[in-house]
């Protein structure tokens, strides 16, 4: 994975918690699946399971893998529930102005690119995809680029990506194959270690 | 230039550093509870791979228990399922577990330091935000995603880039009827959510040192709610005391506690000073933490609170929060569970009976708390003032078992997050301290708890 281009979703609202990702009700499975049908699920759905018309999430493309939302995305509980949520509904990147830090942790562990941009660029992102719901996105992990190239707009940012969290997101390598391989340096440590 | 606790902790955890910005950092202690360990122990199954230091794993069931009856089993189903599989799991693995009924069973937060578990100087994680309460002890403590629980249980490490440092500082005296609640509702409300992201804080000035270890871990909890990703208060006597009479310590451990002080020349990549004086009891008015006012204001007197909440919460700008009347209260959770924060409620309400309409709850952190509560006699205390004395347990701050508020409802609530949904679908949560929760308790509205003092 290392190109991803797809229309966006927009959430404008800042300070979306993991508690509004995943209700802590859906928290009482020992499984990692199907918890893409119950994201954002009280802001999605009525007392009675019945879809809210009016809730904005649902006005765009259920096939788009980007997701735009507010400042300080994922903050709130370490559930990573909620990065296996937005992985399971198919979102592969989640941009905003500010990403709390355990949920941008879960998101890399999950294969999801949290992407910083800055909040005029978020504002504008915002404002554009707003209206236009089937244009595209490119997002190049390599490259670190997002790029938005249409008629009446270009935008062409550099976002900033951990170099290791980067060479595990392109090769699929995971941190725990990781640090199990470096077991020998670990158990070296413990050695000397007081506490 | 010295150095901060939080750099000298971080070094001498480093097993190796991978790049300019990543550490392979060594985790002394592991706290793990039913809820989002299960998919972390799938996994090792999975991989083949097998428990690092079972020793340094502590195993508790707090998140999806029941408050009352807790001698019988579990009623839903998928609760005792997850209960069941920490247990299977924690067998499997030669991990301690205290389980539901246990001695030590309580809030994983609680039963940490009250059994000596925690300790200075360490570096301990969890699946669970509000680890940072562990900071209290001059640790680097902080909640992980479920794949870091798995990595943790394979390695004892993760891999991690190290923290920028923020120094928070409170100066002068609190005065009378101003706890260590109110003093981090405060920072949290000056800071907002995002304040201190991608920071470890240490809490420093007078205030902090006066401090019991209660205090501190009340205080330490919270900074997860101005996004950082911990929170600790420097290693002193208070915290020596209280660790030597839970675990024994040996010499050599002891020296090197002290030498992990911050230096007085050291350099954090921020500082902000707050003065005691300016802190009055809190309480928040909207859905998000930092929506803190001092009690006697208006709801307006918060700036970040956005339409959406208050709409959520149905209250109205110019509306005093003083008198607004309440449905339910709260007392426990990792925050506000423990025994000077029961003393302190029995203090107030001794002699007094909650309104008819209004349900409390008080959830003790842990089977000790529970115990020592009953020892002192506040169990009746809250029983003759109407109240609900219940088991252990996460309760009410998260509702993930029974205990749970109902639609449109208010609550005011100990706990340490008021976002929509958190205490139950459509519930509306005032955190507060709990002087504050006892006081609204006995007056069935919110209620300034210096009126019940002196």
């Amino acid at each position: 994975m290392d190109k991803i281009i797809s229309t966006a979703i927009v959430l404008d609202r800042d300070n979306i918690d993991t508690d509004q990702i995943i209700p802590a009700k859906f928290l009482k499975s020992t499984n990692k699946e199907g918890f893409g049908d119950r994201l954002f699920y009280n802001w999605r759905y009525d007392e009675n399971d019945i879809p809210k018309e009016d809730f904005e999430f649902l006005k765009y493309q259920k096939e788009s893998k980007i997701l735009i939302a507010g400042n300080n995305f994922g903050c709130g509980s370490s559930r990573e529930h909620a990065a296996w949520a937005i992985a399971d509904y198919g979102i592969e990147v989640v941009i905003s102005s500010q990403f709390a830090d355990i949920f941008k942790g879960n998101a890399l562990n999950n294969g999801i690119v949290p992407i910083t941009v800055s909040e005029a660029c978020l504002k504008a992102l915002m404002k554009y995809f707003e209206r236009e719901k089937s244009c595209p996105i490119e997002v190049d992990i390599e490259e670190q680029t997002l790029i938005v190239d249409a008629k009446d707009i270009f935008i062409n940012v550099k976002f900033d990506i951990d170099p290791l969290k980067k060479e595990f997101i392109l090769t699929g390598t995971t941190e725990i194959e990781y640090l199990v391989e470096h077991q020998a340096d670990i158990i070296n440590f413990e050695k000397t270690h007081v506490l | 230039m010295g150095e901060t606790i939080i750099d000298k902790i971080w070094d001498v955890h480093v097993v190796k550093s991978i790049t300019d910005q990543v550490d392979m950092l060594y985790i002394d202690r592991h706290f793990i509870h039913e809820v989002t360990s299960p998919q972390a122990f799938s996994g090792l199954k999975e991989k083949g791979l097998s428990v690092l230091r079972p020793e340094r794993v502590t195993a508790v069931a707090d998140h999806n228990v029941p408050t009352q009856n807790q001698h019988l089993p579990i009623e839903n189903e998928l609760s005792k399922k997850q209960v069941d599989t920490l247990l299977s799991n924690c067998t499997d693995h030669s991990i301690e577990l205290f389980g539901i009924g246990h001695e030590k069973n309580g809030i994983v937060h609680v039963i940490g330091p009250e059994n000596g578990l925690t300790q200075p100087g360490m570096t301990i994680v969890c699946g669970d935000s509000h680890t940072s309460t562990h900071g209290a002890f001059g640790a680097i403590a902080f909640g992980i995603g479920t794949s870091q629980v798995e990595q943790v249980l394979a390695s004892q490490c993760l891999l991690l880039s190290r923290p920028k440092t923020m120094k928070v500082e409170v100066n002068g005296k609190l005065s009378t009827g101003v706890g260590a609640k109110d003093v981090v509702l405060y920072i949290i409300s000056k800071l907002g959510t995002e304040g201190a992201t991608g920071h470890f804080v240490e809490y420093a000035g007078d205030v902090f040192r006066s401090f019991s270890m209660e205090e501190r871990m009340t205080v330490c909890n919270m900074s997860i709610e101005m996004g950082a990703r911990g929170g600790l208060v420097g290693i002193d006597e208070t915290t020596i005391n209280y660790v030597k009479e839970r675990a024994t310590i040996s010499d050599e451990k002891l020296a090197f506690w002290k030498t992990l002080n911050s230096d007085q020349d050291a350099k954090f990549d921020q500082t902000i000073t707050f003065r005691a004086e300016d802190i009055h009891p809190m309480v928040t008015t909207g859905t998000s933490p930092d929506t803190g006012v001092d009690i006697a204001e208006t709801v307006a007197s918060s700036t970040r609170n956005s339409e959406k909440g208050l709409e959520y919460m149905g209250l109205k700008n110019e509306q005093p929060m003083i008198g607004t009347k309440i449905d339910y209260v709260f007392i426990g959770s990792c925050t506000n569970s423990r025994i000077e924060d029961l003393r302190a409620v029995a203090g107030i309400v001794e002699g007094h009976k909650k309104p008819e309409g209004v349900t409390v709850w008080i959830v003790p952190g842990s089977n000790k708390v529970k115990d020592q509560a009953v020892d002192e006699g506040l169990d009746k205390i809250f029983i003759d003032a109407g109240f609900e004395f219940r088991e252990p347990g996460c309760s009410a701050c998260l509702a993930m078992n029974d205990d749970k508020i109902p639609s449109g409802a208010l609550c005011i609530s100990t706990s340490n997050r008021n976002f929509e949904g958190r205490q139950g679908d459509g519930a509306r949560t005032v955190l507060a301290s709990p002087i504050t929760a006892a006081a609204s308790a006995i007056n069935g509205k919110i209620t300034d708890p210096r009126t019940y003092l002196n």
